[in-house]
């Protein structure tokens, strides 16, 4: 029988055409950099291949290979203690009745608006050569391991708790009410319905927590001393020893880990079950005064110490001279005394941050509709799909890394970009694509698949439908991304450390370099810049969210 | 006049054939109904039609124009979905004008244009309201001028109604059916609810299993349904198994009982004598009445307005069948638990199946 071929309108040619040229970018800023970082690892340093020669003199150097188990060891005993640390918070966040919850919850956030040195830079002042509490240590030095674990269980901290909360708040009471009803303890309760409850919530928790600690480059460099990990030997290899094809050889190594805590947690996730039917009865915890003083007490503890971090680095950068004079003064703020740039690299970063939400928002929640809306043409939009989950998978760094090499490569028309705003921009969009790209699907699936065939068979265009209906309805999640996207762009510092100019140094590039330089309180300062920015930002966005998108969007009310 | 024509429409994913080899022909005005159990391919057909997932093979002619491999933006049809798939950010009014101000008409008309539509399905003031303000059916009715508004010339209601309040469904079932009488339009909807396609439908499109099982107004579906599947999905039905011992003459349980002539079935063989719960006959059994029986009433559920009774032959145990006896009907005999009952089943009533 001859097969119906349908033929295609309008609509359906500017939509393929659409995500082919999404194909297009997705494989000039992620695919074609990722395939230059593979190339160079095979070549020497004139650019000649020599196969494996660069993998064998890695492994057999020990100085090298001890960096990848000290990275290993590092992310491995980190995961063991931010996850029940973390779980215990969200637990209280989501099954006890705390004082204060918003409060609790807010704190619990604060990390995500650093950039990844603060920690590092708090804990000098804790603990370091000059530290308050050096003694404390005894002979020890907070340089080295003990230094990173700490400050990364601070820094993944939110991370872990945003997960958990997640997938402890989908609890279905029914469960809960069953489990009672048959008589069952409350140590069995939590064993048999909350933990299963949460098993993917904690495994996903802890491959972010792994993945995040192995690929971060700000905390070792601030506080790693002479305790080397895969990160700052990219670092070393690149800028100190301009051996790129080593940088390569060590980014590809870095990229191991992370490409397989990927794998891991996709499959995992497809194994997930929807725990929470249309049916199911939301838990609302009752009050219970014993347990909620104990779930109060940690959470009290836990945000003490985030305080005491996020306070340490305030305090430090606005004391005089650590630690001989403490009298407080602004001087650290006025960069100019500290890096060339002075305040410039901060503009830079928002510059750049403000470019990366509008851009890569538009992008993201354009591809994304473009993949879930375009009829057909399957593999064109299953190669966008791999495209725009392959950032989740690759380091910042080693992204980076790629693009020096894919831009600055000789007969690279686009080489133009290479060491201006746009590279930084273009780069931390396709670094933090994913997120933005599954935030927007997500948005795009929960609404009524057939508005498309209601505008087609009306014969209204479907970017119209797209400008007066979709994109409208999806809003808040536009709006997430942006602020996503802002708040990262602002503290990113791996991804963009080896692409920036003088011209167009940002901030968190700036508090390495003047740390790099021994002036801690200055980068401490450059830190709380950045934390109040992007803590700013969110909070407009929370208000925004609250009283303005309640007027805009007076539709949603019933 | 035939408006459209559906030829050799077949649907395959894989290996599973969705649809396979439908012909079907729709006159212009005609409001059909295509009904069958979830999975029977209707909603597949619909969405054909409308050329939403395209079928595999075959042709679909709408008023003389093959537009089988057109997109649905190129064809004509309005339609009207289960989750009425209103944009909630628009109100009332926009949704309804939505697909008049592409086709660039003068703003006064098309206002004009929606006032009409709105109170043509009772909503005159629901103009400014935003769809989460409006009850489940006002949305169906909103969804409806929707589709309306640009005088498509076929009309696809996909399970329109299933969303609904038992009592709203009733009184939009009407509504619906009024509309399209005075409109014209030729109206194709989907559904599972028999009812729902027996009181609206002027033809019935039974289907199972990605096949048409019988085609024909609501009565002939009821009185005369072509197959076993129809008998037993329309209605309710007693399936009496027996034997077939001669073209009008069938044995069950050692009870010749007569029936209607067939010709498709061979003597012998085992067939389902069926017959409807209400025409099973109770009152006015002259002598020689034909297929007259001694039943003992077993069971007796009240249903409201009626009562539903469990019959079992005098003669056999375990043959039964059900009865619907009116209210008049069990207060006159005083028919309860344990009654026995002269019946007769009217052989025009009966209907013979392969089993």
């Amino acid at each position: 029988m001859p097969s119906t071929k349908v033929g295609l309108s309008r609509d359906d040619l500017i939509m393929r055409g659409g995500v082919v040229l999404l194909a297009a970018l997705l494989l000039v800023i992620v695919g074609l950099p990722l395939w230059a970082l593979l190339a160079k690892g095979f070549e020497d340093r004139d650019g000649k291949f020599v196969g494996l020669a660069n993998y064998v003199s890695y492994f057999s150097t020990p100085a090298l290979f001890n960096s990848a188990l000290n990275s290993l060891h590092v992310a491995a005993v980190s995961t063991v203690i931010v996850v029940p640390l973390a779980f215990l918070y969200a637990y209280a966040l989501t099954r006890t009745v705390l004082p204060m919850r918003w409060l609790f919850q807010g704190i619990a956030l604060i990390p995500i608006f650093a950039p990844s040195l603060l920690p590092g830079l708090a804990l000098i002042y804790l603990f370091g050569t000059q530290g308050f509490f050096k003694a404390l240590l005894g002979g020890g030095s907070i340089y080295g391991f003990d230094g990173i674990v700490i400050a990364q269980v601070f820094y993944c901290f939110p991370h872990a708790t945003l997960i958990l909360v997640t997938a402890l708040a989908t609890a279905d009471a029914r469960l809960y009410e069953a489990a009672d009803a048959l008589g069952a303890s409350k140590l069995r309760v939590f064993f048999t319905v909350t933990l299963p409850g949460a098993k993917y919530g904690l495994i996903s928790a802890a491959l972010v927590v792994f993945t995040l600690v192995i690929t971060d480059f700000g905390i070792a460099k601030v506080i790693g001393g002479n305790f080397n990990v895969l990160a700052t030997d990219v670092y070393k290899q690149v800028i100190g020893q301009q051996n790129f094809s080593m940088g390569a050889v060590v980014g590809m190594v870095l990229l191991a880990p992370a490409a397989l805590a990927f794998v891991v947690d996709r499959l995992v996730q497809r194994k997930q079950v929807a725990l929470l039917t249309a049916r199911a009865v939301p838990l609302v915890p009752k009050p219970k005064p014993g347990r909620d003083f104990v779930f109060t007490l940690i959470c009290t503890l836990v945000s003490i110490g985030i305080l005491a971090i996020l306070g340490m680095a305030i305090w430090g950068s606005l004391i005089k001279y650590w630690p001989y004079n403490l009298s407080l003064t602004l001087d650290n703020y006025d960069f100019a005394k500290f890096d060339a740039n002075g305040w410039d690299s901060y503009w830079n970063s928002v510059e750049m941050a403000v470019g990366a939400a509008l851009f890569g928002t538009a992008l993201m929640f354009t591809g994304a509709w473009l993949t879930e809306k375009t009829r057909g043409f399957h593999v064109v939009r299953g190669v966008v799909q791999l495209l725009a989950f392959l950032p989740m998978a690759v380091p910042g760094l080693v992204l980076g890394l790629g693009y020096i090499f894919f831009f600055n490569a000789p007969g690279n028309p686009l080489g133009f970009l290479y060491a201006t705003m746009g590279i930084l921009v273009v780069n931390t969009v396709a670094h933090f694509y994913t997120v933005g790209h599954l935030t927007a699907t997500t948005a795009l699936k929960q609404i009524d698949p057939e508005f498309e065939s209601v505008s087609a068979s009306l014969k209204v265009p479907i970017w119209r439908t797209f400008s007066r209906v979709t994109a409208p309805i999806c809003l808040p999640s536009i709006l997430d991304i942006a602020i996503y996207l802002f708040v990262n762009a602002m503290t990113t510092v791996s991804s963009v450390i080896f692409l920036y100019s003088p011209d167009t140094k940002l901030a968190s590039v700036a508090a390495v370099n003047i740390e790099e330089a021994g002036t801690t309180a200055a980068a401490a300062a450059l830190c709380v810049v950045i934390v109040l920015t992007s803590a700013a930002v969110k909070i407009v966005h929370l208000l925004a969210d609250r009283f303005l998108l309640d007027r805009l969007q007076a539709w949603r009310r019933r | 006049m035939t408006y459209l024509e559906v030829r050799s429409l077949s649907k395959r994913y894989g290996d599973f054939t969705a649809l396979g080899d439908i012909t079907l022909d729709i006159a212009e005005g005609e409001f059909v109904c295509f009904l069958g159990p979830s999975g029977c391919g209707k909603t597949t057909l619909l969405r054909a039609i409308a050329g939403l997932d395209p079928q595999s093979s075959g042709t679909i002619r709408q008023k003389g124009r093959d537009v089988s491999a057109l997109p649905p933006a190129k064809r004509d049809f309005g339609i009207v979905f289960q989750s009425y798939a209103l944009f909630p950010n628009l109100t009332v009014a926009d949704n309804v004008g939505y697909g008049l101000v592409s086709r660039r008409e003068k703003r006064a008309a098309i206002a004009a244009r929606v006032v009409e539509l709105l109170a043509m399905v009772g909503l005159p003031d629901a103009g400014p309201k935003y769809p989460a303000q409006l009850s489940g059916g006002q949305q169906q009715r909103v969804a409806l001028a929707r589709a309306l508004a640009t005088s498509p010339g076929l009309l696809l209601l996909d399970e329109p109604l299933s969303a609904l309040d038992a009592r709203v469904r009733l009184r939009l079932r009407h509504e619906i059916k009024a509309l399209q009488r005075r409109l014209g339009v030729t109206t194709i909807m989907v559904t599972h609810d028999q009812e729902e396609a027996l009181t609206m439908a002027d033809r019935i499109v039974v289907m199972n299993h990605g096949a048409i099982e019988q085609v024909g107004t609501p009565q002939e579906i009821y009185r005369r349904p072509a197959s076993a599947f129809v008998a037993d999905f329309v209605g309710s039905m007693n399936f009496l198994q027996g034997t077939l011992m001669a073209p009008d003459k069938v044995q069950v349980a050692g009870v010749d009982l007569a029936c209607p002539g067939q010709d498709g079935l061979t003597l012998g063989q085992k067939v389902n004598l069926c017959i409807r719960p209400e025409d099973v006959r109770v009152r006015d059994l002259p002598q020689g009445t034909a297929n007259r029986l001694t039943v003992e009433v077993t069971e007796l559920d009240f249903v409201g307005a009626f009562c539903r009774a469990t019959l079992k032959a005098r003669a056999t145990t375990d043959v039964a069948m059900t009865a619907d006896f009116s209210s008049n009907l069990i207060r006159d005999l005083g028919v309860e638990r344990g009654t026995q009952l002269d019946v007769a089943l009217p052989p025009d009533r009966l209907r013979v199946f392969a089993a």
